[in-house]
């Protein structure tokens, strides 16, 4: 066990004799499984309005979750202070899910070999404050020079430095020390009595030299600038049911609602899923090929490990437009006899691990952009969202447009005010009718809520047409 | 299953360590300083298909503070309470201090605005803890069990739950304010799904919040009422496009009125980020709106003896008749703008003070929701809606929605998949009736409405 590197057994001075102890007491009432989830994260987050630093704070949080699984029940334990007797005690609160004298023993613990996704040479959380607040002080003059109608500029830079230490009772063991930047910036523009608001942003598990060389805070601001400008023209968005042309990369957003979290196995383990039972069929047309990646170096979505302990992996959700899987952790592929895809995620110590997405993207197809767009007589054309929501019991799913476009006759005409498009997860991929060769994956913004949890993911999708959506705007 | 609660509140004195902290940031070189130290404790369980499926008990522990060097502000927030811990939750908060910008806005509330609302608020009643984790697993199947005793269609659930929670806040600040408070809830849901041979699954939820357990309603009443809402959407479809009045149901109005919250706040209003920036004194609305934002109310779950500056909270009226009266401010918006503070700075424990509302609540009409479907020839009562689609700057709004038709006075077939849109500036307007049904689930609160000239997008 290569303890000595990591800062629990420093910092906080827990021995590998500590850790069979706690597993043993979660254990003690006859649990099935146990793991404890050493969690400690330090985060910065700067921001700047108005050419000033508005606000600057940083802050740590630590804990550790103790869970224990006894068939489909789990109990779960949490602590702030990482002092043995009160980590003991979280292991006896989550222990008594079970009943009974204790049946299992816990396995030796031993380190798998995990990815290494992050190439960073330095965390962005260690780099000195000054350089972060040049990046964004950057953007806001750049966002200013951009036009004389931008009139508000926003930026804020936030980093985080997780660092994690998953015990399972099997003789899981794992660390991790986990990355992640993102850059923000919104731009308010004024023209007369017009006010319109464009917003952009990225990052992933980077370091600050990603900003400095790779995507500048200038280009996050021109970006934000730019679709403010653009929506200030804005017309009245079609409504009724029409074809729908996604442009590539964060449109991949149609993918997460549509399909993926229907996708997720504990809803499909309970058969609440409009896509229970649906494995072996058809659920998009033969041009879907759909995959959750949680592999990919340096991606907002990825992970070495998830956060029970497992590596990351590459799944194929949708082949052709069959569905091939669905996204597990360990107590869902455990109750189903499925494999455990290392999709078992959580927010923090403080919540229990559940199925969730990495990064979830549709393979490049043969299609032009150009050709695609070219074949619409009258539709939408989508290049920008906002969030987006989906009932996973009915699949009905929305996203909402921040860019888009009409096609008339071919041809990419007037911008549209935002506008919700409406869709049923089961059978919106089969209208897919072209794929684009240009797979393009999102810059790094994505936050992914379920049950009150919040994890990043990532998304991506080739531009793509589907012969007909309902889309949500006001002109008749 | 256990028969006592293994995890004890820890009791920190969280007051004299708000003030050391305060004490501490002065010393290092503060020139004000304002700290914030919570402690809670969360019980929750969900019951699904009559077994535990999961039960969480924990107590948490966390302090932020907030430091000035004259008009350089910044801040730090942490869980560590060693002392290790605390030096460097101070020495952090200076440091950061010096690379921040002059901002003359900037700074604690004025002296004279200081002070705690001294009547009980009754926000706290330790019944919430009372019940051994049998009866509290016990409610959550309850809930559940009689969602699914109403009728064999409701097949499957997402369970039942009951949680707990209850929270201590310490507020101090450097001008020698401190404040603490103590606030309860309770609830329990029940989300029933339904399945008919050939048709889509249906789900929906109902649910009971409190502060006490006293007041939580009946788990019988909690799962009857999820499973009429859910029952009531079976064989949904999509309906065609078309232009027709809207009525909604509270718990969709209600977002509604979380817009004009948000339109309201001076963040928004200062960054031109809202459509309702530069019309104070304006009439916004038609003049049957009354919106009131009151953080005093009695047992409210929007109510607090002071907000996130130790400012006491007050009532403020927002919307009168139709004329937008006030923006809802902290003190650094209120300095911004010119105004001054309606005690509404919110205060997570990192960052500089936001805006959050008390009780906020649009005012009742006379007529029961009843009378108000009865009068609408062909229309749509929504009960959901779905997705993010509304843009504050320029008051765009298109949902997604799911509901009942009305024909002729009568909810006739549930209608899916169509959106439902137009612009909060005509939809404020247009709010041609207000029921009588208010009724407070959570902090804000809005009666049934009915909304005229909105676009429905289906097939």
């Amino acid at each position: 066990m290569t303890h000595t590197q990591s800062l629990f057994f420093q910092k906080f001075a827990i021995t590998p004799n500590d850790l069979q102890r706690y597993l043993g007491e979660a254990l003690s009432a006859g649990g099935e499984y146990a793991d404890l989830y050493f969690e400690y994260l330090t985060s910065t987050s700067i921001a700047v309005e108005e050419s000033i630093v508005k606000s600057a704070s940083q802050g740590i949080s630590a804990g550790c979750g103790v869970r224990v699984l006894s068939g489909e029940r789990t109990g779960y334990a949490y602590t702030d202070d990482l002092a043995p007797e009160k980590i003991m005690r979280a292991a006896r609160t989550a222990a008594l899910i079970a009943r009974g004298p204790a049946t299992q023993p816990v396995q030796n613990l031993k380190e798998a070999a995990g990815h290494q996704l992050y190439q960073v040479s330095s965390p962005s959380a260690d780099a000195d404050i000054a350089s972060k607040l040049e990046l964004v002080m950057r953007s806001d003059k750049a966002g200013r020079a951009f036009d004389p109608r931008i009139v508000q500029v926003r930026a804020s830079y936030v980093d985080e430095l997780r660092q994690i230490l998953v015990i399972g009772s099997d003789g899981t063991y794992a660390t991790d020390v986990q990355p992640m930047a993102r850059f923000s910036v919104s731009c308010i523009a004024k023209s007369g009595e017009n006010s319109a608001r464009g917003a952009s942003g990225g990052g992933g598990r980077v370091g600050l030299d990603f900003y400095q060389n790779e995507k500048t805070p200038e280009y996050y601001a021109t970006e934000a600038a730019r679709q403010a400008i653009i929506q200030l023209d804005a017309r009245e968005a079609p409504a009724g049911e029409m074809e729908v042309v996604l442009g590539p990369g964060w449109p991949g957003i149609l993918l997460h609602e549509a399909i993926g979290h229907g996708l997720e196995a504990d809803f499909n383990r309970k058969g609440t899923s409009a896509f229970a039972g649906l494995i072996g069929k058809r659920v998009a047309s033969e041009k879907c090929t759909v995959v959750d990646n949680g592999t990919l170096p340096s991606r907002r979505g990825s992970i070495n490990v998830d956060d029970e302990g497992s590596p990351t992996q590459n799944t194929v959700l949708i082949e052709k437009g069959i569905l091939k899987g669905y996204l597990s952790d360990k107590l869902s592929s455990k109750l189903m006899g499925m494999p455990d895809t290392g999709n078992g995620r959580r927010e923090s110590y403080e919540h229990i691990p559940m199925p969730r997405m990495t990064n979830t993207y549709m393979l490049a197809g043969e299609d032009t952009p150009e050709d695609i767009i070219k074949s619409v007589k009258r539709g939408l054309y989508a290049v920008n969202f906002g969030g987006g929501q989906v009932d996973i019991t009915n699949g009905k799913f929305v996203f909402s447009t921040s860019e888009a476009y009409m096609i008339e006759d071919g041809k990419v005409t007037a911008p549209l005010k935002n506008c919700t498009l409406i869709g049923n997860g089961p059978d919106a991929l089969t209208k897919v009718s072209m794929v684009g060769n240009d797979l393009k994956l999102d810059e790094g913004v994505g936050t992914c809520g379920k049950d009150g949890q919040s994890v990043p993911v990532g998304v991506g999708i080739p531009t793509i047409k589907l012969d007909s959506m309902t889309v949500g705007g006001t002109a008749r | 299953m256990a028969t006592k609660t293994e995890v004890v509140p820890t009791e920190t004195d969280l007051r004299n360590l708000a003030t050391d902290v305060v004490d501490r940031a002065m010393k290092a070189g503060a020139t004000a300083a304002e700290s914030v130290v919570r402690e809670g404790n969360e019980f929750s369980t969900v019951v699904r298909m009559g077994s535990v499926e999961t039960l969480k008990e924990s107590g948490s522990r966390a302090m932020g503070l907030r430091v000035f060097m004259g008009q350089r502000s910044a801040s730090t927030y942490s869980s560590d309470f060693t002392e290790d811990g605390i030096q460097r939750l101070v020495k952090g908060a200076v440091e950061l201090a010096h690379v921040t910008s002059e901002d003359s806005f900037s700074g604690l509330p004025d002296p004279s605005e200081l002070g705690s609302l001294s009547n009980d608020l009754q926000l706290y009643f330790d019944d919430v803890y009372s019940l051994p984790p049998e009866e509290r697993i016990d409610y959550a199947r309850r809930a559940e069990r009689a969602a699914l005793d109403v009728d064999p269609r409701l097949k499957n659930s997402d369970g039942g739950s009951f949680d707990a929670g209850t929270g201590h806040k310490v507020l101090a600040n450097s001008l020698g304010f401190v404040g603490e408070y103590r606030r309860s809830s309770c609830s329990l849901s029940a989300v029933p799904i339904a399945q008919v041979e050939g048709g889509s699954m249906q789900r929906d939820y109902w649910f009971s919040v409190a502060r006490t357990l006293a007041k939580l309603d009946s788990p019988e009443a909690v799962g009857r009422e999820a499973a009429r809402r859910t029952l009531r959407r079976i064989g949904a479809r999509k309906i065609s496009s078309t232009e027709a009045p809207i009525v909604l149901d509270p718990m969709v109005s209600v977002s509604i009125l979380g817009n004009i919250f948000e339109g309201a706040t001076g963040d928004a209003v200062y960054r031109q980020s809202s459509f309702m920036a530069g019309k104070l004194g304006e009439k916004i609305a038609g003049s049957n709106i009354t919106v009131i934002d009151d953080g005093t109310i009695v047992g409210g779950f929007g109510s607090e003896p002071f907000d996130g500056e130790g400012v006491p909270t007050r009532r403020t009226v927002v919307i009168e008749n139709g004329e937008l009266k006030s923006y809802l401010l902290n003190t650094y918006t209120a300095r911004k703008l010119g105004m001054k503070t309606t005690g509404n700075a919110s205060r997570g424990l990192a960052g500089s003070p936001g805006i959050g509302a008390g009780n906020f609540f649009l005012q009742p009409g006379t007529r029961t929701p009843q009378q108000i479907i009865g009068d609408v020839k062909r229309g749509f009562y929504v009960t959901e809606f779905m997705g993010f689609g509304v843009n504050l700057v320029t008051g765009d709004f298109s949902r997604g929605a799911s509901g009942l038709w009305i024909e002729n006075g009568e909810l006739t077939y549930p209608v899916e998949e169509v959106t439902v849109a137009g612009n909060l500036k005509d939809m404020l307007n247009n709010i041609s009736e207000i029921g009588n049904d208010l009724v407070f689930r959570g902090s804000s609160a809005c009666p049934t409405l009915r909304i005229d000239g909105m676009t429905i997008a289906g097939a």
